[in-house]
């Protein structure tokens, strides 16, 4: 066993854990933190991204031992204290970005990342940022629209140059 | 005009057709989730399940000792544990009366048939005691040679798969139009025709790949047991693991937290399921058990894989005149809950949108040692669609006609229907020539054929071709009538309830599961309307058989239709009860009070009026009631169709191919289709593009890889291509209208609709690019190796290559030897 200290979603947490222990297992298991899902073996879905000293990393490629010292947020902690959605929560809900919602966490942990690092994404720039998520729902189109109505909100552009939607609306 | 416009504004807006956020949202961005792995229980054990390495074997010794004594570990059972109790998985689609089942232990007792089998389970404490464990697990297998090709299969002497059977042959279902009387004699048909094209196509192994990957958790309670799947099925689950295991029904309560995506892969009575339930009552202590990817992959079933050989016979003027199919449909190893179905929910598609007049249909079910396969979205339709949309335009090359002009000569026209076809179904409405035409400007056919004109004279590495798929389908499953004729092991009926609460909320029950789909948003719309209230006070409760005890769940594109229907008529009954308390109330007659907008009015006397939730807190009280009348405006509804629903549209792929390299890359895709009335044009267009989605991914990137001993080699996301969003392109979706005169909604169904249409738009497409090049098939998926030898070497692309890493520690096989790289000869994954 070894012990971590880690900041997760506000909180410190010092816990002992095995060195094997993947980072999304202790925060499933360990901290009870299942917002966060594992959707594949082999780092391709993207399910449990969370962000690691604010960059998206893939929870499943990460040893919990790797975060010591660090600070890690997930789907549960992007939310502001009062209860208000993150304008990517909100952008996916707008724009209906999930169906099912089993790759939406990691998607939109992965999605403002990407926004993070590119606060105009063209439509081909989201489809690329987002390649390390899988959704079998979807077909990506209204994610991608979530995305950038996002990114536009985040960076304090109006919200509205987005496609309207619903093929009927 | 004016006084029109301003009743329409002062009346509050319908909720039907509205694109409302989804209610369901809230809790899957938070995080906030009930996914089953995502369960405790107190002093829960965990499962982990050891699998069969070999495709087929006799076993020969189990030595459980090491792993029994491995620390954490509190139990390991081999198949001989449960070997007098487990019984079979069930099979409930008998589709012949002969049909061979071999029946379907959930764990190997004496041999395994597919690698993945389940063949030991560990019992920890941890999950990852559990998972350690496996591996201690000492298991001597004598290899017997597997059966992996169909066709070798049906061969005189081949080798069998079950060695207990007297050929590789389940069954043999034959659809004669002839026989039947919805058609004229195929043969004569044939023989009499100008024109006849002969076509053999591969409907590929597919793996429904949902997104979260099965979860089982068991809690005995003295003698009753609840157990939460990540299942479609709660209520079909909780009958078949009551005839399975001797629980009885009524000490066994599933429940379908929220569901991960099923795509009709969680439609199923599953080994896991089963042997959870065994182990729980076995320790009297909670369990869960949660597949890993690579297991989904190998053990959870798979869909499509038939082959296919397509005989269509037309007049020199393009008037067709026949359609002969005969399918080879890959089993898989054994039957699981409707694995012989569904080439036979296919059987009555394969005209299409066409008037033939005269169709045989001849299917056998093959056994193999695969993974047995079952419903993928469509389940049976979008082998049919691709058939006679590919044959089309197989049929259209030979005369020189154009693809579009064949069709439309031969479609169905608007004025025609209900038309019933060759196959004995009735279409119930539609516009192929409208949805055709909005189709053709979406994508801009014009322009693009120039374009297309253009790259072909001047011999651009780069051409371009259009795929055409103008397809319908059967939706709504389905009429219990017509399930009982075909054998079917149940109804087709749904079940809604309505309890109005005192407070004036409402809460609806439905016995469709959804699983993504949105039913508690859309449910809440008809509901809305229906009792007028609004729509945040309905709440809509499902997946539990202890809250909605009565159901048929979640498949084949029926919630809307059947179970939506449950809910209208579930509604229009408490409306009734409610206008018998209104009218006491109101000291009126019943006769006197109009219903609208939530509120009984007594005509002719304004202001004499109580709202419907007013109602529900008076019934509550029951102080004044009508004399006799139960104190209660509840309702339940079953509903059971009287026909299935027939959506339809028209779908066109502009697709390039760089035929330097192969390479192809969907330049425009453009539909338009016909579900019926629109409930939620969000979701409909949701469901469109997921839909999409799945039947280009077939179509480009999809295919389960078995190697010559039997390992699968597709069995991670690494090496089993799911599309990501830079594989796949924007959708340019419309629709048409036309009600479905069978339901109340008008709905035709939307679920299935994206993925039955695309995957021959997309081929047709790239042959169309192509085909003055000389290639006249490429076999799905249309890899770019696939393409390139096509183009160069002629031919339909040729077998995916199996050579390569054996991920699973299996034999090393012949096609694998020589291969080695670092991951091989460790026995991992690459």
């Amino acid at each position: 066993m070894s012990q971590i200290n880690v900041r997760v979603d506000g909180m410190d947490y010092t816990d002992d854990v095995e060195p094997r222990t993947l980072l999304v297992h202790y925060l499933r298991e360990q901290l009870g933190k299942v917002g966060t899902v594992v959707g594949c073996d082999t780092s391709n879905c993207g399910a449990c991204t969370v962000h690691l000293d604010g960059e998206a990393v893939k929870s499943c490629t990460v040893f919990a031992v790797q975060a010591d010292g660090s600070e890690v947020t997930t789907i549960e902690g992007i939310g502001s204290a009062d209860g208000a959605l993150h304008p990517m929560q909100k952008a996916f809900h707008e724009m209906h970005g999930l169906q099912c919602g089993f790759c939406t966490p990691g998607m939109i942990m992965a999605s403002i990342d990407l926004v993070n690092d590119n606060p105009d994404p063209s439509e081909d720039e989201v489809r690329e940022g987002i390649e390390g998520n899988l959704c079998r729902c979807t077909g990506y189109q209204n994610i991608v629209r979530a995305v950038q109505q996002a990114a536009a909100e985040m960076n304090g552009r109006t919200a509205g140059a987005t496609e309207t939607m619903g093929a009927q609306a | 005009m004016t006084v029109t416009e301003n009743a329409a504004e002062l009346a509050p807006a319908k909720e039907v057709g509205q694109a409302r956020r989804r209610k369901e949202d809230a809790r899957l961005i938070t995080g906030r989730t009930t996914w089953t792995d995502n369960m405790t229980l107190p002093g829960m054990l965990h499962l982990a399940v050891v699998r069969s390495p070999v495709a087929h074997a006799k076993i020969t010794s189990v030595d459980l000792t090491a792993a029994q004594q491995a620390p954490n570990v509190v139990a390991v059972f081999s198949g001989r544990d449960f070997a007098d109790e487990q019984g079979s998985i069930p099979c409930a689609w008998p589709v012949t009366p002969d049909m061979v089942n071999p029946g379907h232990p959930s764990i190997a007792v004496d041999e395994v048939n597919h690698v993945g089998e389940a063949v030991a389970i560990v019992v920890a404490r941890s999950k990852a005691a559990a998972q350690d464990a496996v591996e201690l697990v000492d298991i001597d297998y004598d290899v017997l040679p597997p059966v992996l090709d169909m066709e070798g299969a049906i061969a005189e002497g081949a080798t069998l798969t079950h060695d207990h059977l007297e050929s590789n042959e389940s069954f043999h279902f034959v659809f004669d139009a002839g026989e039947i009387g919805t058609g004229g004699n195929t043969e004569q048909a044939f023989a009499d025709a100008d024109v006849v094209v002969s076509r053999r196509f591969v409907q590929q192994r597919l793996i429904p790949a949902f997104m979260e990957p099965r979860s089982v958790v068991v809690q005995p309670q003295g003698d009753n047991f609840t157990l939460w799947s990540s299942t479609q099925v709660p209520h079909i689950l909780r009958v078949m693991l009551a005839m399975v295991t001797g629980v009885p029904e009524h000490k066994l309560r599933v429940v379908a937290p929220d569901v991960g995506g099923g795509f009709g892969g969680k439609l199923q009575v599953t080994p896991e399921e089963v042997l959870s339930l065994l182990v729980a009552r076995r320790l009297g202590k909670p369990v869960k058990w949660t597949e890993t990817r690579s297991e989904s992959l190998m053990s959870a079933h798979h869909g499509r894989d038939q082959i296919q050989y397509i005989d269509i016979a037309a007049d020199r003027e393009g008037n067709l005149k026949g359609l002969r199919c005969r399918i080879l449909s890959d089993m898989g190893a054994y039957l699981r809950l409707v694995t012989p179905g569904i080439p036979i929910l296919g059987a009555f598609m394969y005209v299409g949108i066409y008037k033939f007049p005269a169709y045989l249909f001849d299917c056998r079910g093959i056994f193999t040692n695969k993974t047995p396969t079952d419903a993928y979205r469509g389940a049976g339709r979008p082998e049919a669609t691709f058939a006679i949309e590919r044959v089309m335009d197989e049929l259209a090359v030979e005369l020189g006609m154009d693809p579009l002009e064949l069709r439309r000569k031969n479609w169905i026209k608007a004025e025609e229907f209900p038309f019933t076809t060759a196959a004995g179904l009735e279409y119930d409405s539609g516009d192929y020539d409208a949805a055709t035409q909005q189709a053709l400007e979406l994508l801009g056919y014009d322009e693009l054929r120039e374009e297309q004109r253009r790259r072909r004279e001047s011999n651009d590495p780069v051409q371009l071709g259009i795929g055409i798929s103008t397809f319908t389908e059967m939706c709504g499953l389905a009429p219990s009538r017509v399930l009982g004729s075909l054998s079917y092991g149940a109804g087709g009926w749904e079940s809604a309830s309505i309890r109005m609460l005192p407070t004036g909320k409402v809460e609806v029950v439905t016995g469709s599961t959804p699983h993504g789909q949105g039913h508690e948003t859309a449910w809440s719309q008809l509901v809305a309307d229906q009792l007028g209230v609004p729509f945040e006070d309905v709440e809509v409760l499902h997946g539990d058989t202890s809250v909605s005890p009565r159901g048929m769940d979640t498949y084949g594109s029926r919630s809307l239709v059947v179970g939506g229907t449950a809910v209208i008529k579930a509604a229009d009954k408490v409306v009734a009860k409610a206008r018998k308390v209104a009218a006491h109330l109101l000291e009126a007659s019943e006769d006197d009070l109009d219903f609208s907008d939530g509120k009984f009015r007594v005509r002719g006397t304004p202001g004499a009026e109580v709202g419907i939730q007013d109602v529900a807190l008076a019934v509550f009280a029951a102080h004044n009631l009508p004399d006799g009348m139960e104190p209660t405006i509840d309702a339940d509804a079953t509903f059971d169709p009287v026909n299935f629903s027939f959506p339809h549209g028209t779908h066109l792929c502009a697709m390039e191919v760089d035929t330097e390299t192969g390479m192809v890359k969907i330049r425009k895709y453009a539909c338009v289709d016909d579900v019926g009335v629109i409930v939620n044009p969000l979701i409909v267009e949701g469901q469109m593009h997921g839909g999409l989605a799945q039947g280009i991914a077939q179509a480009l990137y999809e295919e389960a890889v078995y190697d010559a001993d039997g390992n699968l080699t597709t069995g991670t996301f690494v090496d089993y291509l799911v599309p990501s969003a830079a594989d796949l392109p924007h959708f340019e979706t419309g629709n048409t209208v036309h009600p479905a005169p069978g339901n109340p909604i008008g709905a035709k169904g939307v679920g299935e609709a994206g993925c039955i249409a695309s995957t021959p738009a997309v081929v047709n497409a790239a042959l169309d690019a192509v085909r003055h090049l000389g290639v006249s098939d490429i076999l799905m998926p249309l890899t770019p190796e696939r393409v390139w030898r096509a183009i160069h070497e002629g031919g339909d692309g040729g077998g995916r290559a199996t050579a390569g890493t054996n991920a699973y520690g299996g034999a090393q096989t012949e096609t694998t030897a020589g291969v080695a790289t670092d991951a091989s000869s460790l026995g991992g994954d690459r």
